[in-house]
Parts: structure tokens; sequence; C-alpha cells
């Protein structure tokens, strides 16, 4: 609706904060390798804040972005707990893919990832315009897939023993959600 | 030690590497065709010119030596070396053994001609064989027939459909993942 803030709800507002200060968050979360392994598959490995800091300075501001970063803090403490990112925009196809993570571990399982992904999907459907936002997640992260299944998201298939991880195969399940989808529970969900 | 199979040589064609001088005016011809490129690409259709496609094609080399995930070849004839597409693995992940394979053949002429045949046979070879991959996966749009019959018979599954992902030809298309795994293809 016009005159509110899409920037912030309940519990967390999205934001932009200094490479200095995300360099510091970062530097300090990528020593929870259980994060990381859900987040990435990527070799888990840790960075420097002032490495970390160099990569988050060469970013440079494109319009239209290629990518939408925020911070996500909060609140009322206004704590910097995690980041989402929309990110491979294709504006031609209208898709984009989405990452999520709490790197404050006191903040897990709690509904501010739940509300910070509802954000992130207006920014995405109504402001952006996408048509459609995709998401990969490992099959031995249920907590996430739930909370994906809770903000509209619908399993789209799954690449068989894509990772290899402390001894095992692990499937790579694709998940997405369309416009048309979205504007549909945004008109069921209680005012 | 008898090696059975040559890794580079099917049939009629065979893999080689880039050549810098005489590709990109080919290639850059095939880019003038929007059907070829919607059938690979999912960004917006574009043609390249000769010294686009060249500066391309030694990026794509750049990144092959820098960071050893992925691996490119043109696809030539044996008979006269004619360039007539490329062929691919690409966005390895050594440490899981994935690897996401992409080809084309440039021109109308050359397609229906089974060239993409012996081309995916070479490619698996290369990526279970010889890279010892795990499992290979290809992105491919529900409009594209061909590569969908294509890899079926090479005994690839359909793994994921993200659904309306593509918007051409007026209407909206789901883009397919679809894989395979080395034992799969050993059985074969």
């Amino acid at each position: 609706m016009i005159g509110t803030n899409i920037f912030q709800d309940q519990k967390v507002r999205l934001c932009a904060d200094d490479p200095e200060t995300l360099a510091q968050a970062f530097s300090r979360w990528e020593r929870n390798d259980e994060l990381w392994l859900m987040l990435d598959s990527d070799p888990v490995v840790m960075w420097s804040a002032k490495k970390i800091k160099e990569w988050n300075e060469k970013g440079e501001i494109e319009n239209p972005p290629k990518e939408a970063f925020f911070t996500i803090h909060a609140l009322p403490e206004d704590k910097l707990i995690g980041f989402v990112s929309l990110n491979s925009i294709l504006w031609n196809q209208g898709d984009c893919w989405v990452a999520i993570g709490l790197g404050e571990r006191d903040y897990w399982g709690k509904g501010y990832g739940t509300e910070a992904m509802n954000l992130t999907l207006q920014y995405a459907f109504s402001e952006l315009n996408l048509r459609r936002v995709t998401l990969g997640v490992f099959e031995y992260n249920q907590r996430a897939v739930h909370s994906y299944e809770k903000a509209g998201f619908r399993l789209e298939g799954r690449m068989r023993g894509m990772l290899q991880r402390q001894g095992r195969r692990y499937d790579l399940l694709f998940m997405g959600i369309l416009q048309d989808e979205w504007k549909q529970l945004q008109s069921q969900a209680p005012a | 030690m008898d090696f059975q199979h040559s890794l580079y040589e099917a049939e009629r064609i065979c893999l080689a590497p880039i050549d810098h001088e005489k590709d990109p005016e080919i290639v850059s011809r095939w880019t003038h065709d929007a059907e070829y490129l919607r059938m690979l690409e999912m960004e917006a259709a574009r043609p390249l010119s000769p010294a686009q496609v060249k500066k391309k094609l030694e990026s794509i080399e750049k990144e092959m030596d820098e960071h050893k995930n992925q691996f490119h070849f043109t696809v030539r004839m044996r008979s006269d070396d004619r360039l007539i597409g490329f062929a691919q693995v690409s966005w390895i992940e050594w440490t899981h053994g994935s690897g996401w394979i992409k080809m084309g053949i440039g021109a109308k002429e050359d397609r229906r001609c089974g060239y993409g045949t012996e081309v995916l046979g070479l490619l698996l070879r290369f990526a279970f064989d010889e890279l010892n991959l795990y499992r290979l996966s290809a992105l491919v749009p529900e409009y594209n027939e061909g590569a969908l019959r294509l890899l079926k018979k090479a005994n690839f599954t359909e793994e994921v459909r993200r659904r309306q992902a593509l918007q051409r030809f007026g209407r909206c298309w789901d883009l397919l993942n679809l894989g395979l795994l080395r034992d799969e293809w050993r059985s074969k």
C-alpha cells in the first residue's frame, strides 16, 4: 500500500550497511561452520575481516541492479543478525534467485528469517516487478525447507546426489514462487 | 596399457581447441540466428561481431586456465577440420564431483544430421572417464525439443522443472534441469 515502508516489518528491517560493519559481522559468522554448510556448496572456508571488506568495497551500484543485497536488522534493538540477497536477476525473463542467512544463532527458529523473506519477496514482486523467485536448498536443511514453504515456495524438483558431505550424498532441492501465487497469498493474509 | 577409445574423436566429428584467428568469423554468423541463441541462452539474444566473439573466446580460455573448473572444446568435422559447433563441461565443483554440460551445433544446415549425438557421446566419456565426475547436469528450456530428445536418449532424467521461468515466443515456458549419474551412464 502507498505510504507503508516496504523495508520494515514487526520484527526486522532490511538495511544497507558499510563494508566495515559487514566485514566484521561476516568474519564472525564464518566461524560457525554449520551456517555455511547450510548456505553454500563451496568447501567451508574462513576469511579475514580485511579480505571481506576489500570484496565489499568493490561492489558498484548498478541500475538496474543484477543483485539487491540487504542486511537484516532485528527490532527493536536494531541488531545486525543476517543478510538476504536477490541475485542473478534476469530482467528479460523476470526471474531471480534468493539467498538468506541468519548469522546470529540466537535468532534462529524465532520467525526473524520468515519475516525477512516476506519483505524480500514483497520487494521482488511489487518493487522490482519480477515474475518469479527461485532458490536452492540442501536436503539436510529441513528447517529452511519448512520456512520457505511457509513463505509460499513450492518444491520444483531435486538434483540427485549433487552434494557430498561428511561421507554421504545429498540432493539439492529447487523451490520457486510465482508473482501470481504471491499475490494470491497476500489477498488471503489476515490484515 | 591399451586405451580402447580416443577421447577426442567420434565417427565423423572431433573435439578440438579454439582457433582464435579463424573461429570468430564463423561463430559471429551463428549469433545472427536468434533461434540458435534462444535454444541455448536465457539472456536476451543479441548478435555479436567477430571482434566481440574473439574477446569472448579469449576470456573463456583465460577462465579455463585461471579457475580450472571448466573445459571448452570446439567441434570440427574430421574430414576437413571445418568448425561446426562447441561443447563444454563447466561449473565443476570438484569437492562434489558435479558439473554442467552445454553444447551447440551452430549452422542450421549442420543440425539434424546426428552430429549432436556424437558430440554428447564424447562429452560424457570425457566428463566421466577423464574428469571422473559423479554427476552431470544440463539446463534446457521446455521448447528445445531436440535437446530433450538427445539427452533422454543418453539416459538423462528430468530432475527439476522451474515453472514459467522463461518468457519467449509470446508465452511462458518451464526451464528444466536434467541429470545423469556416472553409474547410469556406465550401465548404458
